[in-house]
């Protein structure tokens, strides 16, 4: 850069850069926007909640719709925690032993069963609904959080051997084979050397699989009834009524955000990974 | 090295997981495809939901009935909107998402600030998300009051609930669209194998385009929709359109994914190399031609891998649409919705499974050539 344009590029920059922060900044604040009404609308008093006045603030905070959400929640956030924390687990444990052999052990015919099980993650899930709906009736489990927790696991399994699997190339073989030639069988190559290295793969996997089966609601809104129904169908229902009471949906949806949020927040970098593992690499 | 009998173990701990897809995906898949066959729902002496009930086999029976039958405008409907749906939501949130990716590509101050809030979205369930903007597009309120803030006069727009149909027609002229439309995607094909002197390929491409244009002044193709186009059923068929009710749900749609497309966009942009941009920069490349003309074209192949991951949920959406204008709203129901309200509410297990595998197939359509070049580039 020369001294003779030094100025004159100076303040093209300067503005293009102007401009630049305010388009980031309007587009955060109309990013985060629905969620301040949320929460905003979620403090108000029912009283003084209508339309018109959306855009104002509370003349006071008013507690009580989040103990009242709290109330009706309350059973169903303890489905959720049942349901997440079991299918989770399971899916993650498959889902690496599957990841090791497909990577590390040369199994007859990969090539086509690879593809054959990552198929699974992009069916519509209405395809397979109703002779789900009729399996879980014959075997006595339609209705309750276990049939969940059976369906998340299963299909959990394509997407959670895919990002192990990817994980696992990364581990060099020579690894493997020396271990092999000390005498190490499947289960201790996998116990000694591959376990301990994919600590990190199991947190991509257990943070998607949590945020994706929490927030889930099309198996929750058909498999359960009542009680034994899930946090996204309670939120469903409480806001699905004619005549409905603001604050509490609003809270409601707070609730029901807040742990995906919060594990968002912390593990962004994670949670960034297993929403890239869908999408980028094979 | 490795002994024959680890070998089988590793076979054998993949046996649970090919049994249960097998099972669940799919013998499932097949299962739903032979219901849409049966007349499941539909025989008033076989009750639905009777363990023991017997299902008659019926052919193609409700295929023909949900396509051209006058009481089923809501699934043509229902479809309509899907494809509505599903272009306006792909192309805004690639664009906005593109728009996010270049602006905080330019090494501004608070990016990973920024990055977190546009991606934050992502991580709410479509109930929520849906819970949010129904609030928001509350017709006297939220949104259409937001300029009374800045001293405006409200917006009367009735988001969710709007009557209005633009850019309307008629079901029965549907056929030719897809007739024609067909037309022109392989004579295009054939141009550009021509083009690239892949002989085979474009006379291929050729014989099918020309194959579609004989099919179609032969007659046969107006014969099968024979029943669209009798003047009656012209009459009571209800006009489709793009449902202006459906404007809301695709803004809520982006606002959740466009911070997804940021994320892969990033990710590509990260992975070419900073000499490419140096090498340009110091040829004299502009900023603006610098993203033209050599950082966007390196992404297209992720461009395609988005559009499709985009359609596709955009295919299946269900939960968004369910907690934003509810399951029994006519103006903004797509074909996931109807698969619940009429197995699960209705109990006509035949016609759901029905509407089901015509969204398979679709589905199959995107994502069988989508897994198959992934695949196959990266072997």
């Amino acid at each position: 850069m020369t001294n003779r344009h030094y100025s004159g590029v100076t303040f093209r920059k300067y503005t293009i850069r102007t401009a630049l922060y305010i388009l980031l900044i309007l587009g955060a604040i109309i990013f985060l926007l629905p969620i301040l009404v949320v929460v905003n609308t979620s403090i108000k008093d029912p009283a003084s909640i209508n339309l018109a006045t959306t855009w104002r603030f509370p003349d006071h905070i008013y507690w009580q719709s989040y103990s009242e959400v709290m109330k009706e929640f309350g059973p169903r956030i303890w489905n959720s925690i049942t349901l997440v924390t079991n299918s989770t687990i399971l899916s993650a444990v498959l889902g690496s032993l599957n990841g090791y052999v497909l990577s590390k052990w040369r199994v007859y015919g990969e090539r086509i069963l690879f593809p054959l099980i990552l198929f699974g993650m992009f069916i519509p899930y209405q395809a397979i609904l109703i002779p789900l709906f009729e399996f879980m009736r014959d075997i006595h489990l339609y209705g309750g959080i276990p049939s969940l927790v059976v369906i998340h696991t299963i299909y959990g399994l394509p997407i959670t051997t895919l990002i192990f699997r990817n994980f696992y190339t990364e581990i060099p073989d020579e690894m493997l084979e020396a271990a092999a030639i000390d005498g190490a069988g499947f289960f201790e190559i996998y116990r000694l050397i591959v376990f301990p290295l994919s600590i990190s793969g199991f947190v991509v996997v257990i943070i998607w699989q949590f945020t994706q089966i929490w927030n889930e609601f099309l198996f929750a809104v058909t498999m359960t009834t009542g009680a034994s129904e899930p946090i996204t169908v309670g939120l469903a229902h409480l806001a699905g009524g004619e005549a409905v009471k603001w604050n509490l949906p609003m809270a409601g949806a707070v609730v029901a955000a807040l742990p995906p949020i919060i594990v968002y927040v912390i593990m962004s970098r994670y949670f960034v990974r297993g929403l890239l593992a869908g999408s980028i690499k094979t | 090295m490795r002994s024959r009998r680890d070998r089988l173990i590793a076979l054998l701990m993949l046996l649970p997981t090919f049994i249960l897809l097998g099972i669940f995906v799919y013998f499932f898949l097949g299962k739903t495809v032979y219901f849409s066959m049966t007349d499941w729902g539909e025989n008033p002496a076989q009750p639905a939901l009777s363990e023991t009930v017997t299902r008659q086999n019926v052919g193609l029976q409700n295929y023909e009935n949900l396509l051209t039958d006058v009481i089923q405008s809501m699934f043509r409907n229902s479809l309509t909107n899907m494809f509505f749906f599903f272009f306006f939501f792909v192309v805004g949130s690639i664009g906005v998402g593109l728009l996010l990716t270049i602006i905080l590509d330019q090494r501004v101050v608070g990016e990973t600030f920024f990055r977190t809030v546009f991606l934050s979205p992502m991580a709410l369930s479509f109930v929520v998300t849906g819970t949010i903007w129904r609030w928001l597009l509350q017709p006297d309120g939220g949104l259409n009051y937001l300029p009374t803030v800045f001293g405006f006069a409200p917006i009367h727009f009735n988001w969710l609930n709007s009557q209005e149909i633009w850019l309307q027609f008629t079901w029965s002229i549907v056929p030719r669209y897809l007739t024609f439309a067909g037309f022109v995607i392989l004579a295009f094909l054939a141009v550009r194998y021509a083009l690239r002197q892949e002989k085979r390929s474009a006379y291929l491409m050729g014989a099918l385009a020309a194959l579609v244009i004989l099919i179609f002044i032969s007659g046969l193709w107006d014969r099968i929709w024979l029943p669209l186009d009798a003047p009656e059923a012209a009459m009571t068929l209800a006009p489709e359109g793009f449902n202006a009710a459906l404007v809301g749900i695709i803004i809520a749609a982006i606002w959740q994914m466009s911070g997804y497309v940021m994320a892969i966009f990033t990710a590509g942009l990260r992975g070419i190399s900073d000499d490419l941009r140096e090498a340009a920069q110091v040829d004299g490349c502009g900023e603006i031609k610098l993203y033209t003309h050599i950082l966007l074209p390196q992404l297209r192949p992720l461009m395609i891998s988005t559009i499709i991951i985009l359609g596709h949920t955009s295919l299946k959406i269900f939960d968004l649409v369910f907690a934003m204008s509810g399951p029994d709203n006519a103006r903004t129901v797509v074909p996931g919705i109807l698969v619940y309200t009429k197995g699960f509410r209705q109990n006509s297990f035949a016609q759901a499974s029905t509407i089901a595998t015509i969204v398979l197939l679709l589905v199959v359509i995107v994502i069988v050539p989508y897994l198959y070049a992934r695949l196959r580039t990266h072997d």
